[in-house]
């Protein structure tokens, strides 16, 4: 249940980046989030919806990548993906010998912006 | 007026991390050994705490930082009564400590005339895994009666440790706990991790335990 906090960070970068390219308006925010970081989507949403609100990011959509687990196997060199957070042996060769070779990212990627153009020509 | 995208990359508990940083910074110029003590509710954070510094006390001195999710004082009181200066911090109603809770349980302490800093983080497996505290070690207590499959079910927080303890092992003849099964578990997660087994009520393995921490306070000193 620490979304609170992780959402409250989340508009607070999305904010700043949005400010300085003058933008009036941010319809879009992607996130990556990997499988081995504990972030519920659905309670990172709700909150958005309550902490977003009177921001330049009301109205925003989140969109989430999820970036599946891949671990490595050091016994047999086998690569593999972690179907659920949880850990298992690797499937070739039973070994708990294993790196995590991704699944950790959590990070804010983009967002989309709308902004006044007062430079453009007509 | 079409939307246009601006790439960001930026890590989401950047701003958390950066507020770590500075404790980390504030606790390296006193010269203090700050440790983050995790463990779900009831493995024995506050008796590994009570049991500790009544070992260290002639040698070291010491403070507490206690994370609590209400405003009871019932840790904090047991600290303090033990002769240590303890804080209390009321997450309020919050899973985990952060950083910048941290920094403000940090300015009610002596750090200038202190060696050693035990924070006892909420108990919670998942969420104070999430927040660096700025703290030198993550150490987490894990006890027996919770099960030889924690390792598995909560990855996150083993990823992260530098030392893990292993409580209540007085209970393991009534228990179903496989502690190879355990240790595999632990080793996939944080190959060479050190670990503690004890029971601190009856004072086994606490020797090591210290043994360990008070070489971590004795290398910061020097650093």
């Amino acid at each position: 249940m620490h979304e609170l906090s992780v959402t409250e960070n989340i508009l607070a970068i999305a904010e700043k980046h949005a400010r300085k390219a003058g933008a009036t308006r941010v319809t879009d925010i992607h996130i990556v989030i990997g499988q081995l970081s504990s972030i519920v989507d659905d309670s990172v949403q709700f909150y958005w919806d309550m902490i977003s609100e009177g921001t330049l990011c009301t109205g925003a959509k989140l969109h989430f990548s999820r970036k599946p687990a891949q671990m490595h196997c050091r016994a047999c060199q086998h690569t593999f993906t972690l179907i659920r957070g949880e850990l298992i042996p690797c499937p070739e060769c039973s070994s708990m010998d294993l790196r995590i070779v991704s699944g950790e990212e959590f990070f804010l990627d983009s967002i989309e912006i709308e902004r006044d153009q007062p430079d453009q020509e007509p | 007026m079409s939307p246009e995208r601006v790439t960001i990359v930026e890590k989401i508990m950047d701003a958390n991390d950066q507020i770590a940083a500075l404790n980390r910074a504030r606790f390296d110029r006193a010269g203090v050994f700050a440790v983050n003590l995790m463990a779900s509710p009831g493995a024995g954070k506050t008796t590994l705490i009570l049991e500790t510094i009544h070992r260290l006390a002639p040698r070291l001195r010491m403070g507490v930082i206690e994370g609590d999710t209400a405003p009871v004082t019932i840790d904090a009181d047991k600290v303090t009564a033990a002769g240590m200066p303890a804080v209390q911090i009321n997450t309020g109603g919050d899973c985990h400590l952060d950083g910048m809770m941290m920094s403000r349980g940090m300015d009610q302490l002596p750090l200038e005339s202190l060696d050693l800093v035990i924070v006892e983080n909420v108990g919670n497996l998942i969420c104070p895994a999430a927040f660096n505290l700025g703290t030198h070690a993550n150490v987490l207590i894990a006890s027996i009666p919770e099960g030889d499959d924690k390792p598995y079910k909560y990855p996150n927080i083993y990823r992260g440790l530098q030392a893990l303890i292993v409580s209540k092992t007085d209970l393991l003849p009534y228990i179903q706990f496989n502690m190879d099964y355990f240790l595999k578990g632990v080793e996939a997660l944080n190959p060479g991790l050190v670990h503690f087994p004890v029971a601190a009520l009856r004072g086994d393995g606490m020797d090591a335990w210290i043994q360990w921490l008070e070489a971590q306070v004795a290398a910061k000193k020097k650093a």
